[in-house]
């Protein structure tokens, strides 16, 4: 069932990026979703939880596998670090208990690449997770923050606004309680510009965490 | 051309705990008064809350509670656990341990201390050499308890692109062979070795440590290339705090030959007798954090306690307390205010890192 959806929302003097979400474009995975923030576009495939491979089965929980393919040529040591990343991110919210010894691959291939891309993934991946239909302990999603050198802050950044920032912070943000999964940044700040941020993130993501549950609502209702 | 020099963080240790007078009259021993509950006491010491609580080491409560045991001490007969004599306790610390390691951890962190004897904001000892490797341009030997690092820096000439004339190259690279823990196989570097070498090019990035224009001997013709490889030999947990800081170490080290550039034929000529330091401009310092059971802080945890701990987290600071990064790759999430607690925690280590670096630095300067 392909649907689209779009949003825009200003935040608070900084907005982010008109997204997309087509859940389930794929017929052979077990979950999968095109996600789409401006003109950075992710596509997710998930496979799982299936039998465990050789020696990568864990006695009492799924094991959990992140491949990150880049738009052209083979991965390199920049995906690798992003698939870690990744894969701890969403271990920390895959109940994976559930399904000891089994193996669960989330294949993420990147589709354009116009800034914010790791919180594009992020976004992609949870909606890879909540197509499949996985039991997840809560939602995340990937907000990212470009400071930029007038002292301004920008949400969802384009490229070409990552490089002219002084830095770029992603952050992954969990639905529950509303706290930091995950943290990379890029360039240099202070204490107080990455509270700022981590404060727009969170509130970034309630817009986000709307986003998806109005797509995931939306799906449901037609079919 | 080598010194070394150690430091451990400030905060009371263990050691201390058990040079404590042994109190006169345990009240255990009113419980332990008549024969049949002894033995059982004894044997079930490990889960013996009453017993933990007396010394804030709950090992260190059994033990010697079981140490009077075998000596016989403030008993009428001792003939029935002579055969307990020995490590005995040791060894059931030991089975708790391998059965329940969790759990294990959990009843040393409540009472804030950890097995080897730290509190949860201490550091191991940290260790560091600096010129270990004579044949490197540069290079640092960095322990933090039993993980050992090692990074050598090669400087190498060589034409910079077209579009960053003026800038030289720093090319690090994290190895972890499978020498330093069964964990790693030999063959090509695998996810964590990746991993750790994208950190530290990140932090070189983020920080400025060097800048490349530095690195420049001839617009457009020659710069240096530094390789800075970074070889874990013993891994014991942090590898990220030891590699930033053996890199630093290193890089204060580095001694690179002055080189000309000869008008008339154009050749590069290095004087390897006029030898130039390079310009550090920034001391960035990894500090990591685990997280236990989603709530607790630990820091500098070892390769157990990041096995069993749920998230890690690593801050990089510099001495201007600027964040050159903050790495959480996923686990669990924390709060801003927490992030917070290990800024400011990342902050104090930087001083007491780069007061230990300074103090190696200074002791090799010919006098």
């Amino acid at each position: 069932v392909a649907m689209e959806l779009w949003g825009y929302r200003a935040m608070g003097g900084s907005c982010l990026r008109p997204f997309s979400c087509e859940l389930g474009p794929l017929s052979r995975p077990d979950g999968s979703a095109a996600f789409l923030q401006g003109d950075t576009s992710v596509l997710a495939a998930l496979y799982g939880p299936a039998e465990a491979k050789g020696n990568r089965e864990l006695p009492e929980r799924a094991a959990l596998e992140v491949l990150l393919r880049p738009k052209t040529g083979l991965p390199g040591v920049g995906e690798r670090s992003r698939e870690q990343l990744l894969r701890r991110t969403c271990e920390a919210v895959v109940l994976g208990r559930l399904h000891p010894r089994c193996a669960v691959s989330v294949v993420l291939q990147v589709v354009a690449d116009g800034g914010s891309l790791l919180s594009c993934c992020l976004n992609a991946a949870c909606m890879g997770l909540l197509d499949a239909g996985l039991p997840l302990a809560s939602l995340f999603c990937g907000v990212t923050c470009a400071l930029h050198p007038d002292g301004s802050l920008i949400l969802d950044p384009t490229t070409r606004q990552e490089q002219e920032a002084r830095a770029v912070l992603t952050f992954a943000i969990d639905s529950a309680e509303k706290k930091v999964l995950m943290a990379s940044t890029k360039g240099a700040c202070s204490m107080e510009e990455m509270q700022q941020c981590i404060a727009a993130a969170q509130s970034a993501a309630d817009t986000i965490f709307q986003f998806y549950r109005d797509s995931i609502r939306r799906r449901y209702s037609k079919s | 051309m080598t010194a070394a020099a150690a430091g451990r963080d400030s905060g009371s240790s263990i050691a201390a705990e058990e040079s404590g007078a042994e109190p006169q009259a345990p009240p255990y021993r009113a419980a332990t008064a008549t024969r049949k509950r002894t033995p059982r006491r004894c044997r079930e010491w490990p889960l013996a809350g009453e017993l933990a609580l007396r010394c804030r080491h709950p090992l260190a409560a059994g033990a010697r509670h079981h140490r009077r045991h075998a000596a016989g001490k403030g008993f009428r007969s001792v003939t029935r656990w002579r055969h307990l004599q020995g490590g005995s306790g040791a060894a059931m610390a030991e089975a708790f341990k391998t059965v329940e390691p969790l759990e294990y951890y959990r009843r040393f962190l409540k009472e804030n201390c950890r097995p080897d004897g730290r509190e949860l904001g201490e550091f191991r000892t940290t260790t560091v050499n600096i010129g270990s490797i004579t044949t490197a341009d540069g290079s640092a030997l960095v322990k933090f308890g039993n993980t050992t690092v090692i990074c050598g820096v090669k400087a190498e000439l060589a034409t910079p692109t077209e579009d960053s004339a003026n800038k030289g190259y720093i090319v690090p690279n994290v190895e972890l062979p499978s020498l330093c823990s069964p964990r790693f196989r030999s063959g090509p570097p695998g996810e964590e070795a990746q991993a750790a070498s994208q950190f530290i090019a990140d932090v070189i990035e983020n920080s400025q440590i060097i800048a490349k224009e530095d690195l420049c001997i001839a617009n457009g013709k020659l710069v240096w290339v530094l390789y800075c490889d970074i070889i874990c030999m013993d891994y014991d947990g942090n590898l990220l705090d030891a590699s930033a800081f053996a890199l630093l170490a290193a890089l204060k080290n580095v001694q690179l030959p002055s080189v000309t550039i000869n008008e008339e034929t154009g050749l590069s000529e290095v004087n390897f007798k006029q030898k130039n330091p390079l310009m550090i401009r920034k001391h960035p310092v990894a500090t990591s954090f685990a997280i236990f059971d989603d709530t607790l802080l630990i820091v500098d945890p070892n390769a157990e306690e990041e096995d069993l701990a749920t998230g890690t987290v690593t801050v990089v600071t510099d001495e201007e307390d600027r964040l050159c990064s903050v790495h959480k790759p996923g686990g669990s999430p924390l709060t801003g205010a927490k992030l917070q607690d290990c800024i400011t925690r990342a902050i104090t280590r930087q001083r007491e890192v780069k007061k230990l670096i300074d103090k190696v630095i200074n002791s090799i300067k010919p006098k």
